[in-house]
């Protein structure tokens, strides 16, 4: 089967006073209906990744590839009409931060609305969010319809950001620590509702967290990030089996309710990683 | 003896029609040269629990009591130099425009210390980081290196009791490691008390002998590091914390 999406060589350069900097260095994937887990730590280089496939790389940066295709349509060169009917419709993010990522003075309704009319259906653009909204299991669709963002707590405001990212039924959701500013148990429902939605609209998702346990029990696959590069891909249900050094470190370095190691086993960095 | 002993603890934020009460009838009692931890999701009242004990909250009822003496209001700076703070967010617990040597000193100013220029730099080899950090500026260190500046301004007073508010919440797995590993030895070393607070049960597990788990600003259960290994839990809240600790399943949860 063809993929959805591939990706080849996808290089993201940032200038700097001593020249450019590499932050993602040759990474490549190719992602069909699955759940895809990228995970590493705080400028690995995941995020920006995530954001180069939906061409959202800043404006001071650079982000080159070999080959970056979904559905049949090449990235690299797209036209900002080809960009406009591919996000949002077809492929769409949803951010860390429900705080800084909704418009703070714009209705959930309005925000949501306008994601539909953008795309076509005008007329339904209020039954559909709606719908989604119970979708997301938000119990009172109307009075949330007429909040403003800074009315809803962390938990309700990122189901009423998937909400928006879904109501236009895109084939790709890449989700950018979707779950990573709420707290544990809303966690949890956060990612079941996420996965409900997936399985059942039959979605493709690209998962970027630090959190390898959650990634581990929540993905069908993971790659490793470090410094830029994919040094580990891995299937989720043989995650004890990692052979790359970084992934066994950042498995064994999370201290556990059950074990009894002290002191944590450290990460020890190898610089022959970086090659 | 127990060393801190809070009991029937209340906090009250605003006024008039707006009242929001973020603790009620806390009480908790922690061992000298104990390590005890505070469980909690956000909203909870964990982190008002500190606060309160270090008068940084509206503290409306109930009785603190350090070593057996009521906590002074406004506390007065023996209780400082008995009872020191370390903040969640390394980016933000460090002024911008001080060197670490000037962040290091000040405590050591106020409270009338000796040999400042030694302790300064014994803190630093303390916390792992050495005297080269020392007239460095918090934007050139690391977040991992900034908690350890966090923890060594806790340290330079040696202090008895250490409060440490989400010590290693914004900080990587890896880097975590390393922190609670320093946060280990040196309670090790200086028999120091801590009163740990965090919403990972697997830190708090992993640090504590006991602990409190709290909801909706009242304390629902106190447990053992034995207990919460074994999954003995009482409370619904508890046994839900402990499942969504332990990553995602597809089978549905018990609903709250």
């Amino acid at each position: 089967m063809k993929p959805l999406l591939s990706v080849e060589n996808l290089r993201i350069a940032f200038p700097s006073r001593q020249g450019p900097v590499e932050v993602v260095r040759g990474v490549s994937f190719n992602l069909g209906r699955e759940r895809l887990g990228i995970v590493g730590e705080s400028g690995s280089g995941k995020s920006q990744t995530g954001r180069a496939l939906l061409g959202l790389t800043p404006v001071s940066g650079t982000a080159t590839a070999d080959r970056l295709e979904f559905d049949g349509v090449d990235l690299r060169n797209a036209t900002a009409k080809q960009w406009r009917s591919l996000r949002g419709a077809r492929m769409s993010m949803v951010m860390q931060d429900p705080k800084f990522s909704l418009n703070p003075v714009m209705t959930i309704g309005k925000q949501l609305m306008e994601a539909v009319k953008l795309h076509g259906g005008k007329s339904e653009a209020r039954d559909k969010s709606l719908a989604m909204l119970e979708a997301v299991q938000i119990r009172d669709p109307d009075r949330v319809m007429a909040a403003y963002p800074h009315e809803l707590s962390g938990g309700m405001g990122q189901r009423a950001m998937i909400a928006m990212m879904l109501v236009t039924e895109p084939d790709l959701l890449i989700a950018d620590e979707p779950t990573s500013a709420l707290d544990v148990t809303v966690q949890i429902e956060v990612l079941r509702i996420l996965d409900n939605l997936v399985t059942q609209r039959g979605m493709s998702l690209i998962f970027i967290s630090h959190d390898l346990k959650l990634v581990s029990t929540f993905c069908d696959r993971v790659l490793v990030m470090y410094a830029g590069r994919v040094v580990e891909e891995l299937d989720a249900s043989r995650m004890s089996e990692a052979s790359h050094p970084y992934t066994r470190g950042l498995l064994n370095c999370l201290p556990t309710i059950t074990g009894d190691s002290r002191p944590l086993p450290v990460l020890a960095r190898d610089d022959a990683w970086l090659e | 003896m127990a060393l801190i002993e809070i009991e029937d603890l209340e906090v009250t934020f605003g006024s008039g029609g707006r009242v929001v009460q973020a603790l009620r009838n806390v009480s908790l009692s922690v061992c000298e040269e104990e390590s005890f931890g505070i469980v909690g999701e956000s909203g909870s009242g964990k982190s008002t629990v500190l606060r309160a004990l270090c008068g940084l909250a509206p503290v409306t009822g109930g009785r603190m009591r350090i070593a057996g003496k009521a906590v002074p209001s406004p506390r007065d700076p023996e209780f400082y130099r008995r009872v020191q703070m370390v903040f969640q967010d390394p980016y933000a617990s460090l002024h911008p425009r001080h060197t670490i040597d000037r962040v290091l000193s000040e405590p050591l100013a106020i409270h009338g210390f000796d040999r400042r220029e030694q302790r300064v730099e014994q803190a630093l080899d303390e916390v792992g980081l050495g005297a080269g950090f020392r007239f460095r500026y918090p934007h050139q260190l690391s977040g991992g290196q900034r908690q350890r500046v966090a923890i060594a301004r806790a340290l330079i007073l040696e202090p008895s009791v250490i409060l440490l508010d989400e010590p290693t919440s914004a900080l990587d797995a890896s880097i975590q490691a390393e922190v609670l590993n320093l946060l280990d030895r040196l309670r090790a070393e200086r028999g120091l008390t801590y009163v740990l607070v965090s919403h990972d049960l697997a830190v708090v597990s992993h640090m504590c002998d006991r602990l409190v788990v709290m909801q909706s600003g009242e304390v629902v259960e106190h447990l053992t590091r034995e207990a919460l290994k074994d999954h003995v839990t009482k409370n619904d809240y508890t046994s839900n914390l402990l499942t969504a600790s332990e990553g995602f399943t597809r089978d549905p949860a018990p609903q709250r």
